[in-house]
């Protein structure tokens, strides 16, 4: 049973208050898009062994989706950060790099 | 014999006598004892048969690693199988039986088996019973079920007479086990302010130390206990639970608790269990250790028990085990059971200590001063007895096993050294180490079980870390509650361990076969695994044959499977695989332990939800009026819906054509209150609109109404309903009754996750409405009878909305149809909805007026060719299938969907398509049934051309009238398609417009 | 191989089972097999057994980072079905289906294959449908099932309560010849076979790398050194995706935990498998007694194989109120699988873009059943390049827009 501290209304909860919602950060590619890039955007997943960036909405509560930086090795839980952004903050970054040097997630490390 | 002796017997009430039955025979017993004790007492040492192999079994150990006292208890709704007799504390009129025998416990055919134990070795149902094929189900299988298994099962027609319950309990030091070390550890963690719950699973505090005896800051440990326990009562942020077990501990610090509150007092009022969801910031478990069997031949007849037991019964409830106790050691530890007996007046005839000679301890010097006769470097050859101990073959340790001496007997007390309790350390993570002075595995501390930020969030006090005198006991106790109060936020205090005195304890000597060279015969006799019958040479044989995992050699042998998780066999069997590997214990590892500590009621599990509050029901404003006349309800998600109105003498059948007709020809009333209401609102509104349906939302005009369709991104069609626009940033959307809450998800995801920067705002209304479709020729009459707003077709026209009152409800009235008829949907606020329903029955009684249910609303709705969301639509279909294109904007660069269905499958022209299906003999289409097509595909199977996605009958037509997916279905109109129904026989389907009734579309429009 | 028999049981008893030989050898790798299976769990194991048994190929190395069948293999609910509703699901499931049905012969192994019947239970409208219609599907695709009513049901399975408050049984569909088997002799089984025809079966060896040259794959690299090869097989539940980071190709899924359970041993109670799915609970009576029951999965990615309690509490919840008797008995384990999970629930089992390296994953919570199927068309697929069992489960399909979808009926895809 995690624990998830939902950024938006502050409440730290259990998992059974969220609802998870699969890999953060995929850019979403639309009609002009190539076969690739609309495959990779629906289906192919990094699925790692370690540090996973990644989408919950906090479904029993304030209903707002944020991110979550987590270990799937050990579940430990990095931070929780907005939905609207592009890219993990840097104070998540940093808290990961301390903790697992040498992490990358696509562009970001 | 066993029997109650004079002396001890701290835990019983011996002014309470309690009368209880074994097998039908009464005995008798004292408040405080357990079963086993109570049996114990009335010299009952038979208590149960083995698993495999049926032999005669009795009571080994003291407390919950008992594997071999199991009985079933309780009638009717209070049967349970398999319940521990160690476990179990007497109540009046407790009735127990004894398990897996047959006829009886004394007298078992099953037994047999054990005379055949050479022909079954470990592995050899896989080596057996292959040939004939069909003989294992109907032969083999049948009778191997039905010896093994344990209790009984409880009867399907009995439901569970006993309520549960959940609790969630929040605090920051959680102590598991309430020993010496847990109540120590309590304190300590207590002193800085930090609110502890300590949960002890029996039903006394104190653990082992008050048995053991010992000084602890001057007191006995009895006395130190009991004002320690005082001190702890005392304390606000201090609760102490007994009867509470610390069942596992889950990820991210999640401890459950498993609190028995009535099994020993079954007539009390309340729940029977109570389930505790614990989430504490720190987690201490003091759980002790649990003694290790020694391995020689006969380890198994009644009467051989762990030393600690033969002390726990004599000291806690005054029952000696035998008259004469061997003790056999690798340690000094059963010493101390010696002790006790011969304080108790019992016969010790021998301690057979495997170690060899050399100075003596104080324990060993103890023991000869009470003039018992020490035998070093010896072991035990073989227990003699067949349902009880009668003697001992005494040998050499080191030899292979003949016999120097046989010494007369009815007890052996054995110990082979303790193995601390690591299970819930293990369960979620936490290492372990190999311990050389103890031969047992302990915590590692550098790796424990890791919580939300990877903080470690357990640690272990006592015994279950290793810990073995008091005096290091205490002080790993006290630092453990401090380090722990410290990891959950509190300001350390100074407590100060108590000061113990501690006899010097020579070394025990790891012993994993007794004697060391014992051959296959003594082996073959030698049990690791009590329940599971697993024995010394099942394991070697393991290892022999390559099973050299430990988790290849549990499973080949079911070392450790059984009700006791091998608590008592794991280390021992661990020794005699490493051994025959000749490799050291810690690099052939050890078993995964799972969750939960010892076995937990499936009815606690499931807590309060049971019977009508399993689940939430949710009920429409109008739900007790649809109980009261007759509905046959349906269940859609949570809701229930009625499927029909059944009238006295009707079948559902009759009720469903009864109402189809009524509606198309007088006036029929919908509780259409589940569908989805969700408020679009902002001035992005639109735009976001026009990307999550397939058609233009943004361009409907303020009072107007339109079909929607909506894809997910993968293309497909997920729901679909009529969207109205309020204002110019306002629209409600209507989804499927099933679509409310996951279409809200979906519009709050995109919103949320990716247009985050549009300026909309969606809230769920659902039920803030009743909503009454209002359909039939007499459906504007019924409102003009009503009263109130103009709902003329001037007015009012066709796929519009309008606010107005009726009756003098104020309503939001749609003319929307699914029904092909002249239809309004009526919304009125939730509160009114069920006034409103009665206004329109009263008006209606003049115009045929009947309610009509789901599946009137499905047929009227495939009459007309619409589809419905899960019959025409499963997940794989796309709107172009459904001829839908029409409702798929050509003109948007984008929507959710669009560059899906772009993709090379989602074009091709081998999709099958929507058409209306025709039965030949306007027989009624099997539903789900598939037409089919010449021949078969590369794998042999039928080739399939179309399926069949609704079919019904038809009451207005008068012939059954289908809709289906086909082949190029739109392009072969009038030809037959064969469609094979499961009973047998094809049926012949001519494929049509899906459109079967009023296809001009004249009838809404008047 | 001295093949196993009741005379032999006797003989090995006269002699105190001293003559019992290792069920597989435990071989150093050799410098070049023809082909490398990744994984030496029940799909990896199968795969190289049909290689040898159909193909004559046995210059096979079945490579395994633990131990053998210690995945899912070791850890699932053993029920054997083939009642699918789309064609390819139901082609590779019946085939694997009927191969359990020899198996013990072929094997020369008793795997306890126990064709003791499945019905999976509709308790609403929507599941009644999706069940009728898979019914006729399986008609004609030569998987004998048939729709039965409420009563039917209860004989079959005489625990059952048909008239839960909530979700009332409302008929099943039944497969007669869907059952159980034991999973662990299923590997074992296997296991010895394969060694007996010459594959080295070798544990306790972790592939580091995938070597390859001008887009060929040529061999591995080990704990146990470097291995070549010219053909490899990645057969690797839960761990597929970093053996495909190592060949340099994705793969569209992700990897959760599912989690089971099973109740303390009782006398024979049910003699049928029953599938719950609306309540997310699958439930069957092992040989030994337990009742052994299948959950939920959960929804995040999850490495871990730990259970998670709150999906233990609503299975145990629903299946208290379907199967009253439950309720007086006792939970002894619960554990936690890890399941790859593919874009559209079903299996991938296809070429890659690295020419002579082929892919089996993506069971998802179906993996079991599959064993004996997935081993004999991934075979076929590897020794001949293509196979109709495999063909409409290549990894393209996802980018063609084709998919495999279980759910329709079934609401989840076990």
């Amino acid at each position: 049973m995690l624990i998830l501290n939902c950024p938006c209304c502050g409440i730290t909860a259990e998992e059974t208050e969220f609802h998870a919602g699969g890999e953060a950060h995929l850019k979403r590619f639309g009609p002009e898009s190539s076969n690739e890039d609309f495959e990779n955007y629906l289906f192919m997943r990094q699925n790692p062994k370690g540090v996973h960036l990644e989408r919950w909405r906090h479904n029993n509560g304030c209903g707002k989706w944020f991110h979550a930086a987590r270990c799937t090795m050990t579940l430990e839980v990095f931070g929780t950060y907005s939905a609207q952004t592009y890219e993990p903050p840097k104070e998540i970054c940093d808290i990961i790099s301390a903790k697992r040097p040498g992490w990358s997630w696509g562009a970001f490390s | 014999m066993s029997t109650r002796i004079a002396t001890g017997g701290r835990l019983l009430n011996k002014t309470k006598s309690l009368s209880f039955s074994f097998n039908g025979t009464i005995l008798k017993g004292f408040e405080g004892d357990t079963l086993a004790s109570a049996l114990l007492a009335n010299d009952q040492v038979l208590m149960g048969r083995s698993f495999k192999y049926h032999r005669p079994r009795g009571v080994v150990a003291s407390g919950s690693e008992e594997p071999n006292g199991l009985v079933q208890m309780g009638e009717g709704g209070k049967f349970e199988p398999n319940q521990r007799v160690t476990t179990t504390e007497l109540f009046e009129g407790l009735k127990a039986k004894s398990q897996n025998h047959w006829p009886s416990l004394e007298y078992d055919v099953g037994a047999l088996n054990a005379k055949l134990s050479r022909f079954m070795p470990a592995g050899f149902y896989y080596k057996m019973f292959i040939h004939p094929r069909s003989f294992w189900k109907h032969v083999y299988e049948p009778i191997i079920r039905h010896a093994a298994g344990l209790g009984a099962a409880p009867k399907a027609t009995d439901r569970d007479a006993d309520t549960y319950e959940h609790f969630y309990a929040f605090c920051d030091v959680l102590v598991i086990g309430g020993g010496l070390a847990g109540l120590q550890a309590a304190k300590a963690a207590a002193a800085t302010g930090a609110k502890v719950i300590v949960a002890e699973q029996t039903a006394h505090l104190g653990g082992r130390t008050v048995v053991d005896g010992g000084t602890i800051d001057g007191k006995s440990a009895e006395d130190f206990v009991t004002a320690i326990t005082a001190e702890l009562e005392a304390m606000d942020n201090v609760t102490i639970r007994t009867r509470m077990m610390g069942a596992g501990v889950y990820d991210h610090g999640y401890v459950l608790g498993y609190e028995r509150l009535t099994d020993h007092v079954p007539e009390m009022a309340g729940p029977r269990h109570r389930l505790w969801r614990i989430r504490a910031a720190q987690t201490i478990t003091a759980t002790g250790a649990i003694e290790r069997p020694l391995s020689f031949a006969g380890n198994d007849v009644p009467g051989v028990m762990l030393a600690s037991a033969i002390r726990d019964y004599v000291v806690n409830y005054g029952v000696s085990s035998g008259d004469r106790t061997v003790v056999v050691t690798n340690n000094d530890d059963a010493y101390r059971t010696a002790i006790a007996l011969k304080h108790a007046g019992l016969d010790v005839p021998a301690i057979i200590d495997a170690r060899p000679a050399g100075d003596d301890s104080d324990m060993m010097a103890q023991a000869k001063a009470l003039g018992i006769r020490v035998m070093m470097a010896h072991g035990i050859a073989t227990v003699q007895g067949g349902k009880r101990v009668t003697g001992v073959e005494v040998c050499a340790q080191a030899g292979e096993g003949a016999v120097l001496e046989e010494i007369a007997c009815d007890a052996v007390a054995m110990s082979g050294g303790w193995s601390p309790v690591v299970h819930l350390w293990s369960h979620c993570g936490g290492k372990l180490t190999w311990d050389e002075s103890q031969a047992s595995f302990r915590p590692d501390s550098n790796c424990p079980p890791l919580g939300d930020k990877g903080q470690g969030f357990v640690s272990v006090a006592g015994a279950a870390n290793g810990e073995t005198t008091l005096t290091t006991i205490l002080a790993n106790a006290t630092s453990c509650g401090k380090v722990a109060a410290k990891a959950a936020g509190f300001k350390a205090k100074a407590t100060k361990a108590p000061e113990a005195q501690d006899a010097v304890e020579r070394a025990m000597l790891p012993v994993w076969l007794m004697p060391q060279g014992a051959g296959y015969k003594l082996r073959s006799k030698t049990w690791l695994d009590y329940q599971n019958d697993v024995k010394v040479s099942d394991v070697q044989l393991a290892a022999q044959e390559g099973f050299t995992s430990v988790e290849h050699a549990k499973r080949y042998t079911t070392l450790g499977m059984a009700t006791d998780q091998g608590k008592l066999s794991n280390i021992n069997g661990l020794a005699i695989l490493s051994d025959s590997l000749n490799q050291p214990i810690p690099q052939t590892g050890t078993t995964t332990f799972r969750p939960p500590y010892t076995p937990i009621s499936m009815g606690s599990i499931g807590g309060e939800a049971r019977g009508d509050v399993f689940q939430p029901i949710r009920r429409t404003p109008m739900y007790d009026w649809h109980e009261e006349n007759g509905a046959n309800w349906e269940p859609v998600g949570q809701w229930r819906r009625p499927y029909a109105y059944v009238q006295s003498g009707e079948t559902v059948h009759d009720a469903v054509m009864r109402e189809t007709k009524n509606t198309r020809e007088n006036l029929g009333l919908l509780d259409a209150s589940t569908l989805g209401k969700l408020i679009v609102k902002g001035p992005d509104a639109g735009k976001f609109l026009d990307m999550l349906y397939t058609n233009m939302m943004s361009t409907l005009k303020v009072g107007k109404c339109r079909y929607g369709l909506m894809c997910s991104e993968n293309g497909f069609l997920i729901d679909d309903g009529v969207v109205a626009r309020i204002d110019d940033e306002t629209f409600l959307c209507h989804t499927t009754t099933g679509g409310a809450e996951t279409i809200h998800g979906h519009m709050e995801e995109w919103l949320q996750t990716e247009w985050w920067d549009w300026n909309v705002y969606v809230a769920n209304v659902t039920e803030q409405y009743a909503q009454v479709a209002v359909v039939g020729p007499n459906a504007r009459k019924a409102l003009e009878a009503l009263g109130g707003m103009d709902v003329s077709a001037d007015a009012f026209g066709f796929m519009e909305w309008q606010d107005g009152t009726l009756g003098g409800f104020d309503v939001r009235a749609y003319r929307i149809s699914f029904s092909g008829e002249l239809s309004y949907e009526i919304a009125v606020p939730a509160s009114q909805g069920q006034s409103f329903w009665d206004a329109l029955m009263a008006v209606g009684a003049d115009l045929g007026v009947m309610p009509y249910g789901t599946e009137c609303l499905h047929i009227l709705r495939a009459e007309k060719g619409f589809i419905m969301i899960g019959d025409e639509t499963d997940g794989t279909v796309i709107p172009q299938d459904l001829g839908l294109n029409w409702a798929i904007s050509k003109k948007k660069i984008d929507f959710l969907g669009k560059r899906a269905q772009q993709r090379e499958h989602m074009l091709s022209d081998q999709r099958w398509k929507l058409v209306g299906l025709e039965t030949v003999d306007k027989s009624t289409l099997p539903d789900g049934s598939y037409a089919v097509g010449e021949g078969t595909n590369a794998n042999g199977q039928r080739v399939m051309i179309g399926r069949v996605t609704s079919s019904y009958h038809s009451p207005n037509l008068d012939r059954g009238i289908a809709m289906g997916l086909v082949l190029h279905g739109p392009d072969r109109m009038g030809e037959v398609i064969t469609f094979p129904g499961t009973d047998g026989k094809d049926y012949e389907a001519k494929i049509v417009s899906p459109v079967f009734y009023d296809p001009e579309g004249e009838k809404p429009n008047v | 191989m001295k093949r196993y028999s009741a005379f032999a049981i006797a003989r090995e008893a006269a002699r105190y089972h001293s003559g019992w030989e290792r069920a597989w050898r435990a071989p150093e790798p050799k410098a070049k097999y023809d082909v490398i299976i990744i994984g030496a769990g029940g799909h990896g194991l199968a795969t190289a057994y049909y290689l040898g048994k159909n193909f004559g190929i046995t210059n096979v190395a079945i490579i395994e980072k633990g131990w053998l069948g210690g995945g899912n293999t070791g850890r699932n609910t053993t029920i054997i079905r083939s009642n699918y509703l789309q064609d390819p699901s139901a082609a590779i499931y019946e085939k694997s289906r009927s191969l359990y049905e020899t198996m013990s012969q072929d094997l020369n192994y008793n795997v306890m294959f126990s064709p003791r019947g499945v019905i999976m239970l509709a308790q609403t409208h929507h599941e009644v449908r999706g069940y009728q219609r898979t019914a006729h599907a399986n008609a004609l695709q030569g998987v004998p099932t048939e729709w039965i009513n409420p009563r039917r049901v209860k004989e079959l399975c005489p625990i059952i309560n048909l008239e839960g408050p909530r979700y009332p049984v409302l008929g099943g569909l039944w497969q007669a010849r869907g059952g159980t088997a034991r999973h662990d002799a299923v590997a074992w089984g296997y296991a010895r076979a394969c060694s007996d025809m010459g594959m080295d079966v070798i544990q306790q060896c972790e592939v580091t790398n995938i070597r390859r040259e001008a887009g060929k794959v040529v061999g591995v690299d080990t704990t146990k050194g470097a291995i070549d090869c010219d053909k490899l097989g990645i057969v690797v539940a839960g761990h597929s995706g970093d053996l495909a980071n190592m060949a340099g190709f994705r793969l569209p899924l992700e990897s959760v935990a599912l989690q089971a359970l099973v109740s303390e041993p009782i006398k024979p109670a049910m003699d049928v498998v029953i599938m719950a799915n609306t309540v997310h609970g699958y439930l069957s009576q092992s040989d030994k007694g337990e009742m052994v029951i299948g959950g939920g999965t959960d929804g995040y990615n999850n490495y871990t194989q730990r259970g998670s309690f709150h999906h233990v509490e609503e299975t145990v919840r629903a299946l208290n109120e379907t199967f009253p008797m439950l309720s007086r008995l006792k939970m002894l384990r619960q554990w936690g699988g890890i399941v790859d999970v593919t874009g559209d629930r079903s299996p991938i089992l296809s070429k890659t873009p690295v020419d002579g390296v082929f892919i089996n994953c993506g069971w998802g919570t179906g993996g079991f059943k599959a064993i004996p199927g997935s081993g004999w068309a991934m075979a076929e697929l590897m020794a001949k390049g293509h196979s109709p069992l495999t063909d409409e489960f290549g990894m393209e399909r996802f980018i063609e827009g084709r998919f495999i979808d279980e759910s329709v009926a079934a609401g989840v895809a076990h």
